[in-house]
């Protein structure tokens, strides 16, 4: 089943056709991935599914909800997470925190229960712990739960943001170049935890990513983009050894 | 250095740390309590003064320190509770549902600005806070047949349970009431830190696109930011007319707006300490300079002249040199020297300096 549907999506920034009528899904339980080169348009793949961007043209479906009706706080809400390509944390907040900001959609007390911080209250911030304190474990952040964001190296922050991300409990996870600025420990790092999400947590992904190693290690099946449009999709070989693909990343040979 | 084993998901959702920690936040509140017998009438009424900024600073601080939204207009908050409490006893209304109602109605005022403000940003929103704050001058002084115009209004203290409560007559049980609410104001600030929502302020303090895509409403939130920091405001407001005895529009000029924020900026943004530390500082500062005059004047043995605008400039220059050196604050500052202490010897310069953080332009790219 498909769970994500890109119908004809254009979108434009003045003069410029950042995405241009581009179409695909993700299936269910898949890693998909969207690679090309800087500025082709897949960063405004993600903004656009988080409704940061009204498209121009086309539709965006996801798990048979309209996205184009829903509001930006609205897309977490049906079980997509996101990462983003510059670290976007809550610089200060601590680790912990953060990753209990992932818990807000699954929010059931409201603004008196919480005041009061009544036994319900105190009841969904065990519950959360509890989900939030697995994810620490499974990415490795104990270390770091009581830290600043602010005071992180790189490479830890990351993880933070995937941690955040899986803290929700999605059941798509975008990924926004999860490995670019990553040591190679740290790569080898991310893609076993890339696999266990799909595997252990079911978890459908869709990433973008530069490094073809870590894109031909986990995913299904590939998505390369030039200019916001489509070049070629398939499988990691296929799309290396795709003419068109080979062009945009080698230039036409003369 | 205290190390604190974790056992259980309680230690974390618990507002203190330890017992030690707690044991000591309480003979704190044991002593503050006692005040109006350890201190004289004169400095009681500087604490009861100190107090009634604090929790005027806490109001700021939901909607400034914790969800990122300046306001230079929080005297304009405070001035509504104020008069919304002396108009609702005026009309008779018990105090103890009056004062209540008074915080409440400026939180629902606080929405109705909230919502043309929610698209600003930054030094707009300043402006347009700062504007709203010279404005309700003008309002009080329209509004004259309400609020008395220029010519203000007075309130000779309150009636609880048939028990006088003035600041001049009977100042212990003013201070009382004045500690309550602030406990009160605390309680519900700390509880909400360590709930969904105030997690959610901090959310769309620290990054907006973030915040929405973990699925926080963020128009939702700062309205709702701006109504309970104005709803803090409004009693503090309140309690503040209680404290003047008589007030009119120029009590609550845009000068306390600024002076607000400065204070919360010189406390630290972003703690509930730092309402408290910048609320010292601005209560006690005008006795300290004036001190240290006589001082000046016994030394230099000329007679004591009186600077205008003296307190403030000294309030400038101290805010000036937080921000140049201390942008954390007083609190910000106190959690160095503890770690500092606590690591010794194996602080490092650079453990609270922050990593490279992008432009907001060219974050989403
Ligand atoms: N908010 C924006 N305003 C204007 N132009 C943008 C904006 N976001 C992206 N672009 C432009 O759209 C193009 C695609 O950008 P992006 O999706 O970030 O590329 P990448 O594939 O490297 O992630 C680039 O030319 C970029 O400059
Ligand atoms: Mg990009």
């Amino acid at each position: 089943m498909s769970m994500l549907e890109f119908e004809n999506v254009t979108l434009k920034f003045g003069g410029l056709t950042a995405v241009n009528d581009l179409s695909f899904e993700v299936q269910e339980g898949e890693v998909f991935a969207i690679v090309g080169p800087n500025g082709a348009g897949k960063s405004t793949v993600f903004n656009l599914i988080s409704r940061f961007y009204d498209p121009y043209a086309g539709s965006i479906r996801f798990d048979g909800h309209d996205l184009l009706q829903v509001k930006p706080s609205g897309v977490a809400e049906y079980g997509v997470a996101r990462t983003f390509q510059n670290i976007e944390l809550f610089e200060h907040a601590t680790v912990l925190q953060n990753l209990l900001v992932g818990r807000h959609r699954h929010r059931k007390t409201n603004l008196v229960s919480e005041i009061l911080f009544t036994p319900s209250a105190r009841r969904q911030e065990l519950e959360n712990r509890e989900k939030v304190e697995e994810i620490i474990d499974f990415l490795d952040l104990q270390a770091f739960r009581d830290k600043m964001i602010s005071g992180l190296p790189y490479g830890v922050r990351k993880v933070v943001e995937v941690a955040r991300a899986l803290a929700t409990d999605p059941k798509l996870l975008l990924l926004d170049e999860p490995a670019s600025g990553l040591s190679v420990e740290e790569t080898t790092d991310m893609r076993w935890w890339i696999d266990d999400i799909r595997r252990q947590m079911g978890i459908t992904v869709l990433m973008v990513e530069h490094d073809m190693g870590l894109v031909s290690g986990v995913s299904d099946r590939v998505l390369a983009m030039a200019d916001g449009a489509k070049l070629a999709l398939g499988t990691p070989a296929e799309v290396q050894s795709h003419p068109a693909v080979v062009e945009a990343y080698l230039g036409k040979a003369s | 250095m205290r190390i604190v084993f974790k056992t259980d998901y309680m230690q974390d959702i618990r507002p203190w740390k330890d017992s030690f920690q707690l044991t000591m936040y309480l003979i704190l509140l044991v002593i503050v309590a006692a005040a109006p017998w350890l201190l004289d009438d004169f400095y009681l009424g500087e604490l009861t003064n100190v107090l009634i900024w604090a929790i005027a600073g806490l109001g700021l601080m939901i909607l400034t320190g914790h969800t990122g939204q300046v306001s230079l207009g929080h005297a304009a908050f405070l001035a509504f509770g104020c008069y919304a409490n002396v108009i609702l006893i005026e009309a008779g209304v018990p105090f103890l549902i009056a004062f209540p109602l008074a915080g409440i109605l400026t939180g629902i005022a606080g929405v109705t600005v909230a919502i043309p403000a929610l698209r600003l940003h930054g030094i707009y929103l300043a402006i347009f806070t700062m504007a709203l704050s010279i404005l309700m001058d003008d309002v009080i002084v329209l509004a004259e047949p309400i609020t008395g115009g220029v010519a203000g209004k007075y309130l000779g203290g309150v009636e609880i349970f048939g028990h006088l409560v003035d600041r001049w007559a009977t100042p212990d049980q003013f201070f009382w009431l004045v500690l309550i609410v602030a406990i009160f104001v605390t309680l519900g600030y700390i509880n909400l830190l360590r709930a969904p929502l105030g997690r959610s302020f901090i959310a769309v303090r620290d990054s907006e696109v973030s915040a929405q895509a973990m699925g926080v409403d963020v128009a939702k939130t700062k309205t709702l930011s701006f109504a309970l920091s104005c709803a803090v405001t409004g009693w503090a407001g309140a309690l503040m007319g209680l404290y003047a005895g008589a007030f009119n529009n120029e009590t609550f000029s845009v000068i306390i707006s600024i002076q607000l924020l400065m204070m919360i900026v010189i406390g630290g943004l972003g703690s509930i300490h730092g309402a408290f530390l910048g609320a010292i500082v601005i209560g006690f500062l005008p006795q300290f300079l004036s001190i240290s005059k006589e001082y000046v004047a016994a030394a230099f043995g000329g007679n004591t002249v009186a600077i205008p605008g003296l307190e403030f400039g000294i309030f400038g220059a101290i805010l000036i040199c937080f921000i140049l050196f201390e942008p954390m604050g007083m609190y910000g500052r106190w959690l160095k020297i503890r770690t500092w202490f606590e690591l010794f010897p194996f602080y490092r310069k650079d453990m609270f300096k922050r990593q490279k953080s992008y432009l907001k332009t060219e974050r989403l790219r």
